[in-house]
């Protein structure tokens, strides 16, 4: 270690340069520069003894496109890059990245605690789907710590939120959380779909796993469904004492006891060899091939839909025909100095607001802009917008509605890439028609 | 899990995924600094499925062992030596790496009897360590861990695929190294950095002996590899197109240098 006399710490690359390069070398076998889609299900396997080391995991390699595939993997270690995390594992959708976290954590008689204010789909998953299969949640306001402290039980195993919950925008404490966890031994994972890792980085910030929809802002282009795991690597399950899937012998793999075949990967092993293998909601090649098209151009985009969407808030935060608006970018809400910590670069291009007249207002509203288009997503280059009580939230009662933040009439942007002087037209125009009875 | 006691302590090793069987040629794998046996995970499972019974050794105070930091070569070496004897073996190869690397020279010069084959990756003698690194690495500070990080791999890597699908080479060494308790690394750099090799008795090995330079290492350089296997007499020298961090920058062409070199 003889050349390090007097240097000064050497220099990572920046994200900007990672959201291009990370994970890829040019194509070995053509000298490709783009990655290339390697659109196969298989891996010829060289000879006997290396085939039988790829199964047995003695040798790293692809064998089957389900379990890993060279394209997949370079969005995997893109992301893990990004994230500053030991590994990733990409998934058919962002709802299967948070299926393959939960159940390689617990099992029947798990226990979840989670934020109240959550994603649609995922709140359907942890309070209605999994409860069938002996996995139950408590859900907490996202601020309210001691209700965090509250909820845990001995055999809670996980804590769970967004970083910028959707569609309420309230911001969770990461680093209070990520402490709270650590002091209680249990794992944080934070879906960070809505910050992205350009935004804030939630393994540094004190989480220890992290959960995308890189249907969203990763791909950016609404154009495919995908999701993707990553593990900080940094989580000591065997002094945590209660997660036998990774401390005690896998009958499904030869006894392997996760935690000794690799400290730091052992929670991504036992969700690769057991959760792709066997739940199979893997990646297709050709999605992982758009998404990096996507990622390419991340940071650019994320600061383009922060700042319209600041622009926006401030809009209608003056508007008279507006109640309320609700971004942290405003001085008035309640994580405006949290985010302000977090996420100095801005934090959401999600806003939602109130406009008068409720939710025949909201009806006429919607129905009348012409750039934003009404649909269920978020995160799109293009500008859209819903009516998440009737919508994404619909199975939700007004109870679960109201701990999500979410009101009859509110009304959840998702702000995009057009100029945003169009975008203010737009919503001025509709607002004017939302209010004429 | 596989524990022995050596030197009063509980000694963890990794055994592959197979029991130890004392019968079987024993090998006995020795990491780096603020590591543990968690860096040999494609090496220790292959050699223990086919004919081997593995050792992958968390030194004292690392990963899973506990009980003091050796705050020297030559004490870690006698450690090692235990350790073989504690585990029934008469004798072990030793494959270390890095700081594991002269663990394994002292371990062949101080206990020949207990060796029957030394191979030593990223390795050099002397082992200096520059002043800041030393001294992030006391102060506890996260530069110590960027240097380790950085400087372990080959320049580039974090823009490069893994071999291994799925996993960031730079993100996970850092999460292992992260784990190690306060003052691990700065023990361990310290040790490197003081080491005196005996040289004459490295000249003298009769044991059978490889050295894996990587190309493009940038803390053990591919120069004091070579130096090293120049000294040691019929040591085979194999040079890798990777850096530091062989075992995950280039595990099927370590794999392949290690098979034929321990037959």
């Amino acid at each position: 270690m003889d050349h390090t006399g007097g240097h000064k710490p050497p220099k990572l690359p920046h994200p900007d340069t990672l959201a291009l390069h990370a994970g890829q070398s040019p194509d070995p076998a053509t000298g490709a520069r783009a990655v290339p889609i390697y659109q196969t299900a298989s891996f010829v396997l060289p000879d006997a003894d290396t085939a039988a080391a790829l199964f047995n995991m003695e040798v790293p390699g692809h064998v089957y496109s389900r379990l890993s595939n060279p394209t997949v993997a370079v969005f995997e270690e893109r992301m893990a890059a990004l994230e500053g995390g030991a590994g990733a594992i990409a998934t058919a959708s962002g709802q299967a990245a948070l299926h393959l976290a939960l159940v390689t954590l617990m099992g029947q008689g798990g226990h979840v605690v989670s934020s109240a204010s959550l994603y649609g789909g995922s709140h359907n998953l942890l309070a209605y789907t999994l409860p069938r299969f002996g996995i139950t949640t408590t859900f907490v306001p996202s601020r309210d710590l001691d209700g965090w402290r509250r909820a845990i039980r001995p055999e809670t195993r996980l804590l769970f939120g967004e970083s910028v919950g959707n569609p309420s925008v309230d911001v969770l404490d990461i680093p209070a959380l990520g402490q709270l966890a650590s002091e209680r031994q249990l794992p944080l994972l934070i879906d960070a779909t809505v910050t992205t890792p350009v935004l804030g980085r939630p393994l540094e910030q004190g989480a220890h796993l992290v959960v995308h929809s890189a249907t969203k802002f990763l791909s950016g282009h609404g154009v495919v469904i995908g999701g993707v795991l990553v593990d900080g690597g940094r989580f000591d399950w065997s002094a945590a004492g209660k997660f036998p899937t990774l401390t005690e012998p896998y009958a499904g793999f030869h006894g392997m006891v996760f935690a000794e075949e690799s400290t730091a990967s052992a929670f991504l092993l036992r969700a690769r060899r057991e959760g792709l293998r066997d739940f199979g909601a893997c990646m297709a090649p050709m999605t992982a091939f758009q998404i990096l098209q996507g990622i390419e151009t991340l940071p650019l985009r994320m600061s383009r839909h922060v700042d319209s969407t600041a622009k926006i808030a401030e809009y209608l935060a003056t508007h008279e025909a507006v109640e309320r608006v609700h971004h942290p970018h405003l001085a008035t809400h309640p994580d405006h100095a949290l985010a302000a910590r977090l996420y100095p670069r801005g934090c959401s291009a999600i806003l939602s607001f109130e406009l008068k007249g409720g939710r025949d207002a909201g009806r006429r509203f919607i129905e009348s802009l012409t750039l934003f288009s009404h649909l269920a997503n978020i995160g799109d280059a293009k500008s859209l917008v819903i009516h998440p009580a009737s919508t994404t939230h619909f199975r939700m009662d007004d109870q679960a509605l109201a701990a999500a933040g979410i009101g009859g009439g509110t009304l959840r942007l998702s702000v995009g890439l057009e100029h945003p002087g169009d975008l203010i037209e737009d919503l001025g125009r509709a607002i004017y028609a939302s209010q004429k009875a | 899990m596989t524990q022995f006691i050596v030197q009063g302590y509980p000694a963890y090793a990794y055994t592959g995924g197979k029991p130890h069987e004392p019968r079987e040629p024993a090998i006995v794998f020795v990491h780096g600094a603020a590591f543990d046996h968690g860096v040999w995970q494609w090496q220790s499972r292959y050699f223990a499925h086919h004919g081997y019974t593995v050792l992958a050794v968390d030194l004292p105070g690392h990963g899973r062992s506990p009980g003091p930091l050796r705050d020297s070569i030559t004490a870690i070496a006698d450690w090692v030596a235990a350790l073989i004897e504690a585990a029934g073996l008469e004798r072990a190869a030793i494959v270390g790496h890095s700081m594991g690397s002269p663990v394994a020279l002292e371990t062949a010069v101080r206990h020949p009897q207990r060796v029957w084959k030394v191979a030593v990756i990223g390795a050099a003698a002397p082992m200096p360590v520059g002043d800041a690194f030393i001294a992030a690495a006391r102060d506890d500070s996260p530069a110590g861990l960027d240097m380790e990080v950085a400087w372990g791999h080959a320049r580039g890597v974090l823009l490069a695929q893994s071999p291994v699908p799925g996993t960031s080479l730079h993100g996970a060494s850092r999460a292992l190294n992260a784990r190690a308790h306060a003052g691990v690394l700065h023990t361990d750099l310290a040790a490197c950095h003081a080491w005196r090799p005996p040289m004459d008795a490295i000249r003298a090995l009769k044991v059978p002996t490889l050295v894996v330079a990587g190309k493009r290492d940038q803390m053990t350089s591919l120069k004091a590899g070579r130096a090293l296997a120049a000294e040691i007499p019929g040591a085979k020298l194999v040079t890798l197109d990777a850096g530091h961090s062989m075992m995950s920058e280039a595990p099927r062409e370590l794999l392949q240098a290690l098979k034929e070199f321990l037959g």
